[in-house]
């Protein structure tokens, strides 16, 4: 039974992202992608390991897909994009990465060593928990240190427009103004 | 019905049939809701609302559903037609799908998935794209702005909902729902955790996007934002799912803070029930009572109220816990 919805599983999350690949699309691709995480989380699921899986469908279907979607919305690039899109995707350009992507998947089907899944052991949040903040913590250490950095420049890139926004209240009127003179 | 459900509440034939009775009872609570609403804010704001068709109006829901069902479903033709009509499922079933952990009594419950609240923070999460992709299959200005604002809204408040429930989960030292609602037979979690109900109060309104935050689809500035060009049943599976999404936080609100099924004398499912619609009218009370916010009010209080505020009750529930174990 759980080795059926595995293979179901797996069969839609490979297709899922083949088709995230090939579409010219950005927001049908951004579709795809977002069904093969959801595929990837019920596997996740099915080898035993729920807190993964809830995390899987949280953070990256659930938050990190929708700033894509957030920054298609933002770009709209329309027609023209799709069509700039089909032309990187036509034939030659696929030689390079798809060998690439061959050798992995064959070094993969070397690597993998039939193994049954043992489904019994089932990882409980408690149990993530104790590992991460256990052998773990200096990774967990390094990943907080990586997000403050990447916070602090966030913050370093968005401040200009803060300083503007303030600099804009002041001269508000006047502002408006000259952009009305312009437009006239 | 359900007592019988509740006794074989085991078999797997039993627990199929109690998620489709769920899912109907979601459903038509749903419906009746909008009724509900509408009376309910016509009392408070001095006037009758609909009042006419039956008992009370009641059949007003009736009148509204055939009048949804008859319309011509029109997908404009400038839309992205796959996506726009994929969008109104999306709120839909990731709603639903949340129903699926909330406990109704002991022995009432669907699943008791040792990540219960983690599996509905992630339903609740996958409810965006909705809104999202509804404002950017219509391929139209408001509508895209609507899905822009609600996308950067729901992100915001996801982190905050998230967080102010870390406090419970703490106290009980367990995701399941169950779990968290034996844990309040002493004392319910409103109390110690009221800083967390504050915020989950204020989340769960932004993340369903309701009056007074229902800035995605602000009618004065945006006509109905990102459902502008949704109409018939489409535009119905859309406010289904935001009802839905109202039941299934006040579902929450009280399983989390306000003792589940715990009371005395009557039987659990009841108390489960009454505490759930005194929650709903204290939504709709807020919704009588508060103006909306302009929009970056709304991202201000988040961020630079919000996060402090949960992040401090954080702090203050991780050091009573210590400080409890000794």
């Amino acid at each position: 039974m759980i080795e059926v919805l595995f293979y179901i599983a797996a069969l839609i999350a490979v297709s899922a992202t083949i088709l995230a690949l090939t579409r010219t699309n950005a927001a049908h691709a951004l579709i795809y992608l977002i069904i093969s995480l959801l595929a990837i989380a019920v596997i996740f699921f099915l080898l035993g390991a729920p807190f993964a899986a809830a995390l899987e469908i949280l953070i990256y279907a659930g938050a990190i897909m929708v700033l894509f979607v957030f920054v298609i919305m933002m770009l709209n690039l329309g027609k023209a994009g799709q069509e700039r899109e089909r032309q990187w995707l036509q034939g030659s350009h696929w030689i390079v990465p798809g060998v690439m992507a061959a050798v992995l998947f064959l070094e993969l089907l070397v690597a993998v060593q039939p193994t049954t899944i043992n489904v019994s052991s089932e990882v409980t949040p408690k149990v993530v928990g104790l590992t991460l903040f256990g052998p773990y913590v200096l990774a967990v250490e390094i990943a907080a240190m990586l997000l403050l950095a990447g916070l602090v420049g966030a913050y370093h890139l968005g401040r200009r427009f803060l300083v503007r926004k303030h600099d804009m209240r002041s001269t508000q009127v006047s502002h408006d103004e000259a952009s009305e003179g312009v437009q006239s | 019905m359900e007592v019988v459900m509740a006794e074989s509440g085991m078999s797997v034939f039993a627990t199929i049939g109690f998620g489709l009775f769920i899912l109907l009872a979601a459903v038509g609570g749903a419906a009746v809701l909008t009724w509900f609403e509408r009376r309910l804010l016509g009392i408070w704001q001095d006037r009758y609302g609909p009042n006419r068709l039956g008992p009370f109006g009641i059949l007003q829901v009736a009148a509204d559903m055939l009048k949804l069902l008859t319309k011509h479903d029109w997908i404009p033709p400038f839309a992205d037609r796959m996506v726009f009509i994929f969008a109104p499922t999306a709120i839909v079933v990731a709603m639903m799908m949340g129903f699926t952990v909330v406990p109704f009594s002991p022995d009432l419950y669907i699943i008791d998935l040792n990540i219960g609240l983690l599996f509905f923070l992630a339903m609740t999460s996958l409810a965006v794209y909705s809104v999202l992709l509804g404002g950017l299959a219509s391929n139209n200005k408001y509508a895209l702005l609507g899905g822009l604002r609600s996308a950067a809204q729901m992100i915001s408040y996801e982190v905050f909902m998230g967080l102010s429930l870390m406090g419970v989960v703490m106290l009980t030292g367990s995701f399941s729902m169950r779990d968290i609602v034996e844990a309040q037979r002493d004392m319910w979690n409103c109390i110690p955790q009221f800083l967390g109900l504050y915020v989950f109060l204020i989340a769960g309104i932004a993340e369903s996007h309701r009056l007074p935050f229902d800035l995605p689809e602000a009618e004065h500035e945006l006509t109905a934002g990102f459902h502008t060009e949704y109409g018939g049943m489409k535009f119905a599976m859309l406010m289904l799912g935001e009802y839905l999404g109202l039941i299934l936080i006040s579902c929450m609100m009280v399983t989390l803070f306000f003792g589940g099924w715990l009371g005395p004398w009557l039987p659990p499912v009841v108390w489960f029930v009454i505490k759930v619609f005194i929650v709903i009218c204290f939504f709709i009370l807020l919704r009588a009572a508060i103006p909306r916010p302009r929009y970056d009010q709304l991202m201000t209080l988040g961020w630079k109220f919000m996060l402090p505020l949960t992040l401090v009750n954080l702090l203050g529930t991780g050091v009573i816990v210590l400080w409890m174990e000794g």
